[in-house]
């Protein structure tokens, strides 16, 4: 089987402008950062980014190549608002679908699925359903008749998953403690994009460990990219913890223009910079 | 146990024990304090009267026992992103959100203040407020009470109030629970006429009039005004040798 390794010349053709692109991880836990700054190299824009998101959305608002934001929230955990997300947010520069945190992990779901909708209570008499009238009810076809959410399916173009290890043929293992909803991102999407701390041999992926902490199997993945430090600043467990200072400086550099450019050209720009999703 | 020659307790900790009295009667459901002081009440809760509850870090991990607040915990089970919204839509949850703002009729905000589509402050979000409110009980922790926190109507509903679920449609509300509002100034619930928000009792060493202009409504407000319970001897024991050693309370609440 061809091995679906890419490199950085590759890996830049899979963008495109706009794009409907769903990344995985957490808040400010084991995001796809290496493949972040290569979108942002890239300059593809008019982006729909599909995240629960952390720096992944807030760098993407900071340099201008978002158009609309379907999120549950957005935070640094450590520092609970996103700053460069709250900026474009109250500059009114963006849009936004404000989903309910399960809402989006149903409509992930659905789309993996080949569904319309996945039906859940979720969403019920909140201000989530009147910002986003497409979003429709429906009412049980059984005895029962209740109302329910129909919560439609949330189709990806791309996901951007970053994992501890992977093989060339696309397995993808999480050897943190939380796989978030990172296998549905890769379902909903027509293709998906898998970093990895390290690509080792399928044998070597299941020395010493579960084949449970295989995420993602190959039908799952399309192209595999090795990043390690590839979630960097953010946590990587249990390759490394969040940076918090880089992610101070991050979040100051929301402050002015100049500090977002200077940060942007140290850590973003130049591909073999050493942070974020570079070298550690 | 003799209540007698109980010290004097601080607002703090009498927060903490309305915040554990939240779990009366409830076991084998995960307790999910947001904040300090939630997080030490349902604590106190499991140590004392609710000894079934489970609790976790808020993460991926639940504990086995009872962890003090600067302690990493045993690990006792295995509660992934994925699993909360499983064990969420099946009911076996009693969460204790904090909020930007919480009106009237029991509607709560943390997603962002102003007008949502360009709003004056962004905050965090949507997050599952939804999902808990409509799924399982639901309580609430306001750590500053004041007219900016209770206001007539939120900016944006994330949890719902009683009478927008029922409003949600056949059976919406049916799993539908909003229980109390522990604040630093008293305890509430949602027994006024139309399901609006009254005094259920206030802290010792708060006055009617102090909660009333701190309050951006009008609070039903009881004929004979109760005083939320002191901590007993147990209780304050266990608060400031067991569970919160460091005091960190105090910082969320100031006596």
């Amino acid at each position: 089987m061809p091995s679906k390794v890419i490199d950085s010349a590759a890996l830049n053709g899979l963008f495109s402008d706009g794009m409907t692109i769903g990344i995985g991880g957490w808040g400010s836990r084991r995001k796809p950062m290496a493949l972040v700054a290569a979108l942002i190299r890239s300059g593809a824009r008019n982006l729909r980014i599909v995240s629960f998101g952390g720096p992944d959305v807030g760098m993407l608002c900071a340099t201008g190549q978002v158009k609309e934001v379907i999120h549950g929230f957005v935070t640094l955990d450590s520092i609970a608002v996103e700053p460069h997300f709250a900026a474009a947010r109250q500059a009114g520069t963006i849009k936004t679908a404000e989903l309910d945190e399960s809402m989006l992990v149903s409509g992930l779901r659905a789309a993996g699925r080949r569904l319309p909708f996945e039906v859940t209570r979720s969403g019920l008499g909140s201000d989530v359903l009147t910002a986003n009238p497409q979003i429709r009810t429906i009412t049980s076809p059984y005895e029962d008749g209740d109302t329910l959410v129909a919560m439609p399916a949330v189709q990806l173009d791309l996901a951007l998953i970053h994992l501890n290890r992977a093989d060339h043929l696309g397995n993808g293992q999480c050897l943190g403690p939380d796989p978030f909803v990172d296998d549905l991102f890769a379902r909903a999407a027509q293709c998906t994009i898998l970093s990895a701390e390290s690509v080792v041999s399928t044998r070597e992926l299941v020395e010493g460990h579960h084949p449970a902490t295989l995420l993602l199997n190959r039908t799952m993945v399309d192209h595999v990219f090795e990043a390690p430090g590839g979630a960097h600043f953010t946590t990587c467990l249990p390759d490394y913890p969040r940076n918090e200072e880089l992610q101070r400086e991050y979040a100051h550099s929301a402050s002015s223009p100049a500090l977002w450019e200077e940060f942007r050209a140290r850590y973003i720009d130049n591909e073999h910079a050493s942070t974020p999703g570079g070298q550690q | 146990m003799s209540e007698v020659t109980i010290p004097q307790s601080t607002r703090a900790e009498i927060a903490v024990t309305a915040c554990s009295d939240l779990f009366h009667g409830q076991g084998d459901i995960l307790a999910s304090p947001a904040g300090i002081i939630p997080t030490i009440g349902a604590r106190l809760a499991a140590l004392t009267h609710a000894p079934d509850l489970m609790l976790s870090d808020g993460e991926s991990t639940i504990y086995a026992g009872v962890p003090a607040l600067e302690h990493q915990g045993v690990p006792g089970g295995y509660l992934p992103y994925r699993e909360l919204f499983e064990l969420i839509a099946a009911g076996k949850r009693h969460v204790v959100m904090g909020g930007a703002q919480i009106d009237r009729e029991g509607n709560h905000n943390f997603s962002a203040i102003g007008q949502h589509s360009k709003p004056h402050r962004q905050l965090l979000g949507a997050r599952a407020a939804a999902a808990n409110t409509i799924n399982h009980r639901t309580s609430y922790w306001i750590p500053k009470h004041s007219r900016r926190s209770m206001v007539e109507r939120v900016d944006f509903v994330t949890g719902v109030g009683r009478t927008r679920a029922e409003n949600a449609g056949k059976r919406a509300a049916r799993f539908h629970q909003v229980h109390q509002v522990v604040s630093n100034l008293g305890v509430f619930d949602f027994s006024g006429p139309g399901h609006t928000m009254s005094l259920v009792s206030i802290h010792p060493g708060v006055i009617v009039e102090e909660v009333i202009e701190s309050t951006g409504f009008a609070l039903n407000i009881p004929d004979a005004v109760q005083s939320t319970r002191l901590p007993n001897r147990q209780e304050l024991h266990l608060i400031r040798e067991v569970l919160d050693p460091l005091q960190r309370r105090e910082q969320e609440v100031r006596s």
